[in-house]
């Protein structure tokens, strides 16, 4: 950003005040994320910086909120911990399925009703939260699913399917239809040409679709509010319920780890667009 | 003849035309049936579930399946203003006898207090009556119950059961606007002091709207950066807005709790350039400054990626071409640039304005009182008063603003325009 050399001033000191607010704004998103590090190996119990450790004193610091995460004996974290993976899996595996079988659909140029469909197939991501979390408790109910693993990984597989839908849908977008008419004339039936040609073109589009819908179900709490019993808890049901009532180092603790899960789930997904890209012939 | 022979056939002899429309329409079920396993899914356990809490919030055939001959006989109860004939007395006492035998006559009287203070009482006066055996049931039902408490000879109360009479109501609809329907049927405002919900909608409109403010004002002036930075510093930025889109909402929920907390690092900020008197640092959670910032800071990447998307494919050429017009920078951004980045201002505005209006999460821990939406309200009667058929009532009317929107969003922008990240 360079500015060429006969820039007047005025536009200068426009420039620089352009590239301060720019500046504080990253700064603003960034930062809060930042505070919980220290906090998190701090060896007392407030939640703020202690003498010691604006001293960089190394005794200030601890792991004592990390062992009190793992072995605590009152923590439920770890069956919280357990139900959120096996929760998240399964919902994943569940969108992801569901998801790219309607994105194949609704990509074929002979869909019917093709707005409205699609318009239905996203609703759970534009209808608040709340409205959602009650609806599909009526319906838990009825069924006798509140209160089961079953219950919540058919209400994460709602709300996650529609970014599968969104992404594999725009992967297809740029999709050659001509590769599969040419293994289907060479005598391929449609199972194996999906298998061996349209996945791995497109999987990029439905791996980073399974990546949202593993991190909606991961940061769920609404929906798991309503639907969960003691024995359904997960991370984000813990952490609302430890923040409601006291705020513990532990709870830095475990958002610390989550910080980390997130910037792998990042990393990842930043990795399968580039690669998605070069696949589909998109160079930037 | 000719018309024959004009005709194209296939190799099997079939007239093309009707071959094609053949293939034409095997595609079409094709597609469907990829289609139909999530669309049939998400009917059963989400569409129809929505509808039920539209049957939930009307529904009022609870009191019209109890008293079943009470409204059978009047229908002929004609003049309004004077106390029904004795049918309707006799109606009356038979179903309640019913429901007492069956023990259901208590909900009865909580629902009929609803509708008119005092019921309870004097339905239980009733009750003990029945109980002891001392009605006489040859005799005027109309004269000994009318005997048993005033409050049954005051015509109100009739007109009150009668009110409860259709199996479907608006009421919770109003009761969601502070409104209800009075005694003749009208409808009224309650007390000035007890109007709850419209401050609710209010704040909740308000929140989303000024949110939705900051996070443009903040978010434009980066996307805008991004998306003109070389591609090497541009992805290492981009870090600053994908690493809080893809972290946990409560993690960051919860750095904001220990941010603006009163010994919070802000407040000591403020107290070191000297802002405020360290005995004296103000409280910026819990009130509706804590929800401000924490949502802006929650909401701002999604105002930004949809920006910066847009603004990717402006060529910036452009911008040079109108400054070579004579021009000055302001004017050619102005009125070459900012025109064309206008689908991605309304992409992103009205994504943050509808994930807003539903928020439930931050206000409720760092909002406080005063920060409290109307989701906060819908969770309070599901978990907490049971009121169901109120909070579907309100969820409702929350959804039928938030689709007017989707619509409005739907017609601008397009729905499978939506890009992630």
């Amino acid at each position: 950003m360079a500015l060429p050399s006969y820039t007047e001033t005025r536009y200068r000191i426009w420039h620089y005040i352009y590239i301060a607010i720019c500046s504080f704004v990253f700064f603003f998103l960034i930062a809060p994320l930042f505070v919980i590090f220290p906090l998190s190996f701090n060896a007392e119990e407030f939640l703020v910086f202690s003498e010691g450790m604006k001293n960089l004193d190394p005794d200030a610091f601890s792991l004592r909120w990390y062992k009190d995460m793992i072995y605590g004996t009152k923590n439920p974290w770890g069956l919280a911990a357990k139900n959120s993976f096996i929760i998240a899996i399964f919902a994943t595996i569940g969108s992801i399925i569901l998801g790219t079988l309607a994105a194949l659909g609704l990509s074929s140029r002979h869909m019917p009703y093709k707005g409205i469909i699609m318009a239905t197939l996203i609703s759970p991501m534009i209808v608040p939260l709340i409205i959602s979390g009650v609806a599909i408790f009526f319906f838990m109910a009825k069924a006798g699913l509140a209160a089961t693993h079953t219950g919540i990984v058919l209400a994460h597989i709602i709300l996650g399917t529609p970014f599968v839908v969104i992404t594999v849908t725009a992967t297809l977008s740029g999709f050659d239809h001509s590769v599969t008419r040419a293994a289907a004339s060479l005598g391929s039936n449609p199972v194996n040409t999906f298998m061996k040609i349209t996945l791995p073109l497109i999987l990029p589009g439905v791996i980073s679709g399974g990546l949202f819908a593993f991190v909606t179900s991961f940061d769920e709490v609404v929906v798991v509010l309503f639907l969960a019993g003691l024995e359904n808890t997960t991370i984000p049901v813990q952490m609302w319920t430890g923040l409601r009532e006291q705020l513990s180092p532990t709870i830095l603790a475990v958002a610390t780890c989550l910080i980390l899960l997130s910037t792998l789930i990042l990393v990842s997904a930043e990795l399968l667009r580039r690669r998605s890209e070069r696949l589909r012939g998109i160079n930037r | 003849m000719s018309s024959e022979t004009k005709q194209i056939l296939t190799t099997d002899g079939i007239p093309l035309e009707v071959s094609l429309k053949k293939a034409e329409k095997k595609n079409k079920i094709k597609a469907f049936l990829l289609v139909a396993p999530l669309l049939l899914f998400l009917v059963i356990t989400y569409i129809f579930p929505i509808g039920d809490m539209f049957m939930r919030s009307v529904d009022d055939r609870m009191v019209t399946n109890m008293l079943p001959k009470t409204f059978k006989a009047m229908e002929k109860w004609e003049n309004l203003d004077e106390l029904p004939p004795e049918e309707v007395y006799r109606g009356f006492y038979e179903d309640y006898k019913l429901l007492a035998e069956n023990q259901q006559h208590g909900k009865l009287g909580q629902r009929l207090n609803k509708e008119k203070n005092g019921f309870n009482t004097i339905t239980k006066k009733l009750f003990r009556q029945i109980k002891r055996k001392k009605i006489d049931e040859s005799a005027s039902l109309k004269e000994q119950i009318n005997k048993l408490h005033k409050r049954w000879r005051d015509v109100e109360y009739w007109q009150a059961i009668k009110r409860t009479a259709p199996p479907y109501t608006a009421s919770k609809y109003l009761k969601g606007m502070d409104m209800y329907f009075a005694a003749d049927g009208s409808i009224a405002q309650v007390d000035e002091d007890r109007r709850i919900h419209r401050i609710l909608w209010l704040r909740t409109l308000e929140i989303a709207f000024f949110v939705t403010l900051f996070c443009f004002f903040m978010g434009y002036p980066i996307a805008h950066l991004l998306a003109t930075l070389p591609m090497k510093y541009s992805n290492l930025l981009m870090i600053c807005v994908l690493l809080p889109f893809w972290t946990s909402l409560l993690v960051r929920t919860a750095s904001w709790m220990i941010l603006l907390q009163q010994q919070g690092i802000v407040n000591d900020f403020f107290v070191m350039i000297g802002l405020v008197a360290d005995d004296n640092r103000p409280e910026m959670m819990y009130n509706k400054v804590g929800t401000y910032v924490a949502m802006t800071q929650i909401l701002l990447p999604f105002m930004v990626l949809p920006l910066y998307s847009v603004m990717k494919t402006i060529s910036p050429s452009l911008m040079r071409a109108g400054k070579s017009l004579g021009g000055t920078p302001f004017v050619a951004f102005w009125k070459v640039y900012f025109p064309l980045t206008i689908p991605g201002i309304g992409a992103g505005c009205l994504l943050v304005f509808i994930l807003a209006i539903g928020y439930y999460i931050t206000p409720a821990l760092v909002g406080g009182a005063s920060g409290t939406l109307i989701s906060n309200q819908i969770a309070f009667h599901m978990k907490t008063t049971l009121d169901w058929s109120f909070a579907s009532a309100m969820g409702l009317m929350l959804l039928t603003g938030v689709l007017v929107i989707y619509w409005i969003y739907n017609k601008l922008v397009g729905v499978d325009n939506i890009k992630l990240g």
